[in-house]
């Protein structure tokens, strides 16, 4: 009964959270709204008794929307609403729901038609951390490894991109200061 | 999921909220005293023995101020940004043994909430949302130092996370599980199998994030007061400006705990004594958080971040991959 309670409740609470993202014209309210949407996730990790994933999904996601808020510090006064272009709104309704229908249809299918076979059964005497670790270094060894390579590449070239001038402190240079003074 | 099971749940977050929150209110008396001494000044004396009941006067004077909401706040993210602090705190207290399990009239009592397989994982993970509440007060604020304090807390947040993280990783590959439970029973034989003498990086390592996770002296610059004020509480009044001092306080409590319990033996083979050790290790650590800051000055965001990835993650990479060469061959 507990499981469903809170099913049903974090259900709620997530789907009106991510709501409020695709809504709102506010940027704090997006980005916070975002925040705590992705957290209620962790809840049926934990509901399922994925609890090594519930605890990845806290500390990933508050990292990458941390990011998220710092990229809206920059761009946005974020006390105020950004102004949109909104187009029919019957067509962002419609489509939506279409999209909503088709993600249920594709994971509701192989469910009805009970055509799932887990590859790798959980077994009661290894715990949840370990089981993931045995998946991800057998089955998902490959796109695991390539994930890895792809964040490398992707950091390097952060670094190369970002990083000509690190040496150099701004508020060092000797033109700037005089720019500022004369 | 039995009646019992539940009463006692209840029964133990209650008990937490209540001590935790009342030790948050004396927390402040134990720094304002313990900078006195060291700086050769008296602290609170007039309120009660001692300034003991300066802890009661301020409590009614927080909670008796009038909640102001300035005009161009973003009045809801402004409202709950201090909430999220307060109850991040107590929630990654969730996981954390504060002492071995006891009888009581016949009935065995496990002072951890809920014992789940990834303890220190939840904990470090929920505490680092606590510091949304700076970030979202900072922001919401429409006060220019409250800005600059949340960019702050952006740039804090996301250099300690990796250095803790790091950190960390090292004592969970030696015990080869996630909880704090099994953490304090892989050191129970005594101060020869605790696990900062195998890993002594990683322990300083830790604390010098703790300092960064809390948001004490030398990295306390999300709310510095002789540059911005007092960063994301500058438009803060009454409650909602105690609530975000609860959440500092019980998470300077919770990871003097936490500590002690990954790295220094927890309460070791659980009898009375070791109780009490446990509770010693958490006073020093919490002790040590007020002493920093009566004898460091602070350091600037951009020598926190120089600090952390240039100088800290490195350190913890490399006692990771010793750790792992140490432990294959």
């Amino acid at each position: 009964m507990f499981e469903a309670i809170a099913f049903y409740l974090f259900a709620f609470l997530t789907i009106a959270m991510f709501y409020i993202v695709v809504t709102t014209s506010q940027a704090l309210y997006a980005l916070s709204a975002l925040a705590a949407g992705m957290i209620f996730i962790s809840a049926f990790f934990f509901i399922l008794n994925a609890d090594f994933l519930g605890a990845i999904q806290i500390i990933v996601y508050t990292g990458a929307v941390m990011a998220l808020y710092a990229f809206g510090m920059m761009f946005f006064d974020t006390t105020r609403e950004v102004k949109e272009k909104k187009g029919n709104k019957f067509i962002i309704v419609g489509m939506s729901a279409l999209a909503a229908a088709l993600v249920v249809a594709i994971f509701a299918a192989p469910m009805l038609s009970t055509n799932i076979v887990a590859l790798y059964p959980s077994s009661a005497d290894i715990g949840n951390t370990q089981e993931v670790g045995m998946v991800l270094f057998t089955k998902y060894l490959i796109p695991f490894e390539l994930a890895a390579v792809m964040l490398l590449v992707a950091m390097v070239a952060g670094i190369v991109l970002a990083g000509k001038k690190m040496d150099n402190s701004i508020t060092l240079e000797d033109d700037t200061n005089e720019k500022v003074l004369s | 999921m039995d009646t019992a099971y539940l009463i006692e749940t209840v029964i133990k977050v209650v008990v937490l909220l209540l001590v935790f929150s009342a030790l948050a209110g004396i927390g402040t008396y134990f720094e304002r005293k313990i900078l006195a001494f060291m700086q050769r000044r008296l602290g609170p004396m007039n309120v009660g023995p001692f300034g003991l009941l300066q802890v009661g006067a301020d409590g009614i004077k927080l909670f008796t101020k009038e909640d102001i909401i300035p005009t161009h706040v973003v009045a809801p993210i402004f409202k709950i940004a201090p909430v999220i602090t307060a109850a991040t705190a107590f929630m990654a207290a969730a996981a954390i043994p504060f002492l071995p399990q006891f009888t009581i009239f016949g009935y065995t009592v496990h002072p951890i909430i809920a014992d789940i397989n990834v303890g220190i994982l939840y904990v470090l993970g929920v505490m680092a949302v606590g510091l949304f509440g700076p970030m979202l007060g900072g922001m919401a604020s429409a006060n220019k130092f409250s800005l600059l304090s949340a960019a702050r807390a952006a740039a804090v947040f996301i250099s300690y996370e990796v250095v803790s993280g790091l950190a960390v990783l090292a004592p969970i590959m030696m015990v080869g599980s996630l909880s704090l439970v099994d953490f304090n029973e892989y050191q129970a034989g005594g101060i020869g199998s605790w696990i900062v003498w195998s890993q002594p990086v990683a322990f300083v390592l830790f604390w010098i994030a703790a300092f960064a996770e809390t948001g004490r002296t030398p990295f306390h610059l999300i709310a510095n007061d002789h540059e911005i004020i007092d960063g994301f509480g500058t438009e803060y009044s009454g409650m909602r400006w105690g609530l975000f001092f609860i959440g500092e306080y019980a998470n300077m409590f919770f990871i003097s705990f936490v500590i002690p319990l990954i790295f220094l033996g927890g309460f070791g083979d659980g009898s009375v004594l070791g109780a009490f050790a446990l509770l010693g290790k958490m006073a020093f650590f919490f002790f040590f958080f007020l002493w920093t800051r009566a004898a460091w000055p602070d350091v600037r965001p951009d020598q926190l971040m120089w600090l952390c990835w240039k100088v800290l993650m490195p350190l913890a990479v490399i006692n990771v991959v010793i750790t792992g060469l140490v432990m294959m061959f």
